[in-house]
């Protein structure tokens, strides 16, 4: 496809593969930490509410600039990480890192949400059967809770796939590096003659984002639909 | 053989009961509230209780003064819960193979065919909990229980979201799990029409207490057993079926004396069980002759309970078995009532409800 650049073909890849990574990144820890706020009660379960949530909240450049100090390489855990060879800053890594940390409370709130609507009862029934803890979420939990699962995962997709804010403050804009689509439309818009380049890479944003959400309905759909039916 | 010790505070009372029952249906009866969920819950493992001591054919389960307890899914158990509790995302078949996937290899193996066959599911297997009946999903779910080759099946007043006619529907299944299975059943439940048709053994529970146990024939017949009211009491006879006559009457056999019933779909010889409602018994000092009612028991008066209000329950020994009447304390008096003496008992074939009936 001649129809972008080279430049603007970089920058859909590496989106693609930051929000890809974001989203499989976030997802085991995403669906821990939703099971532990609808099922568990434990100390402090309203300040690790308070913690997911954040990024919500925030101005994303601020949770830019805490990535920064906390992920960065004289930062206390991105030095430690750096020993290890693991490098976020101005990196990818980053890019997918700050993606995943921005869209994290969006996959939560829809893992919960489907978590609570499983009846723990189902769950005893399942226990009595002779199912230990592990597999009873593995036969009864998780598949009920699928739909919620692959929405949380898809919107996080799209979130990830959007991010502007944290990524630039933590990662910058480097071509090839981090540049991705959000931070190119932006630059494309800094410089003169950019806005044929820019209003590509929207057209393709758009189409992204629409194809995940109708592909998320159509998964919901499809599975609700097996469990109700004869 | 099932041993059961619970004690564990409760609103209002402290529950402490503890029965031995052996093999066979035991039912836990009492009134909501009394303490049967919890105690058949500790019994599971689902219900941390304070004090526990439970043990299946000498298997101990929990003994919380060795601080032994097995979690619920190492107990072995099939639980029949009162809403089914299927899997709703499994179809029919793959509910009821559940509990095998975890079942020990070494376990023995209650073979599908013959469960599905049993229970009548056999046209259900490909379908989705969703779309059942009531009574459909509670035949899937004993058959969930069964072939999880448990140690012990557990039922929480497995009917009582049923309505009649599902009720009649599924009670057979319990009997025919309690007769050909060999798998020690303990079954919750407030309703005497189950307890007469169900019931090895009988423990009666009152605000977390064991107000009366015992086979389930002595109990009933006792007068002083009234747990949910004086109204609901009624002794059980057992019988065989003798004779099916042309006008849609069955004639039963119990010691030597004919019964006439509505019509019982079983067939010659089956035993079974007939509930007979003490307030739908009539007592008469001579053999009464030229009235309508069919059945008539001689028998000789073993008790007189008489209560506050204007109620007596007679308890009389006929070579049938125990019979209870619902009388007034009136005509106890007129009729000079007492242990000892000679009475016919009459009980109308017509009042003798279709439920009350089984074996």
């Amino acid at each position: 496809m001649d129809w972008l650049g080279p430049e603007e073909w970089q920058a859909v890849a590496l989106s693609l593969k930051v929000a890809l990574w974001a989203t499989l990144g976030g997802l085991p820890l995403g669906l821990f930490v939703a099971y532990a706020l609808a099922r568990w009660t434990f100390p402090g379960k309203q300040l690790l509410n308070g913690i997911v949530h954040l990024p919500l909240i925030l101005p994303p450049v601020v949770t830019g600039y805490l990535l920064l100090l906390t992920f960065g390489t004289r930062g206390p855990v991105g030095g430690f990480l750096q020993d290890l060879g693991l490098v976020f800053a101005f990196r990818w890594t980053g890019a997918a890192l700050a993606a995943g940390v921005m869209a994290f409370p969006l996959m939560v709130r829809a893992m919960r949400l489907s978590i609570e609507a499983v009846d723990p009862k189902l769950e005893e029934a399942a226990a009595t059967l002779g199912a230990s803890r592990l597999w009873v979420f593995v036969t009864v939990t998780l598949p009920m809770i699928l739909p919620g699962v692959i929405a949380g995962a898809i919107l996080a997709f799209a979130k990830a796939m959007g991010e502007f804010g944290a990524t630039i403050t933590f990662v910058s804009n480097i071509p090839g590096q981090t540049q991705t689509l959000p931070s190119a439309i932006y630059a494309f818009l800094q410089v003169p003659g950019g806005e044929n380049s820019a209003m590509k890479l929207v057209l393709i944003s758009v189409a992204v984002a629409m194809s995940a959400l109708l592909l998320s309905e159509l998964l919901a759909r499809r599975i609700s639909k097996r469990m109700e039916g004869g | 053989m099932l041993s059961v010790d619970v004690s564990h505070p409760m609103q209002g009372f402290d529950l402490n009961v503890a029965f031995e029952a052996p093999p066979g249906l035991t039912v836990l009866f009492g009134r909501s509230g009394s303490g049967k969920t919890t105690v058949i819950n500790a019994v599971a493992g689902l219900l941390r209780a304070e004090r526990a001591r439970v043990a299946v054919n000498g298997q101990v389960l929990s003994d919380t003064d060795q601080a032994l307890w097995q979690p619920p899914h190492k107990r072995r158990l099939g639980y029949v819960f009162q809403e089914g509790r299927l899997f709703p995302h499994l179809s029919v078949k793959q509910n009821l193979r559940f509990g095998q996937w975890f079942a020990p290899k070494d376990a023995p193996q209650e073979d599908m065919a013959r469960v599905v066959e049993m229970l009548g599911i056999g046209d259900l297997l490909s379908r989705r909990p969703a779309s059942l009946s009531g009574g459909e999903k509670q035949r899937v779910a004993i058959g969930r229980a069964l072939l999880a080759s448990p140690r012990l099946i557990l039922a929480d007043e497995p009917l009582a979201a049923l309505d009649e006619a599902r009720k009649a529907e599924i009670l057979p299944y319990f009997e025919r799990l309690r007769d050909e299975t060999g798998v020690p059943i303990l079954y919750v439940s407030h309703s005497p029409t189950e307890v007469a048709r169900l019931a090895t053994t009988l423990v009666a529970l009152d605000e977390g207490r064991v107000v009366q146990q015992g086979p389930a024939i002595e109990v009933l017949g006792d007068p002083l057993f009234t747990p949910s009211g004086v109204r609901s009491v009624g002794a059980v006879i057992e019988a065989r079926i003798a004779q099916h006559h042309d006008d849609s009457l069955s004639e039963l056999e119990a010691g030597g004396i004919p019964l006439f019933l509505p019509h019982v779909g079983l067939d010659l010889g089956t035993p079974l069980r007939v509930r007979i409602a003490a307030q739908d018994v009539m007592l008469s000092l001579e053999k009464p002759t030229g009235i309508s009612a069919l059945n008539i028991l001689e028998g000789r008066i073993d008790q007189v309970r008489s209560g506050e209000g204007p109620v007596a329950i007679v308890s009389l020994d006929t070579s049938a078995g125990r019979v209870l009447a619902r009388v007034t304390r009136r005509s106890v008096e007129a009729m000079g009532l007492a242990p000892g003496l000679k009475v016919y008992a009459v009980v109308k074939t017509v009042s003798i409800a279709p439920q009350d009936v089984g074996g």
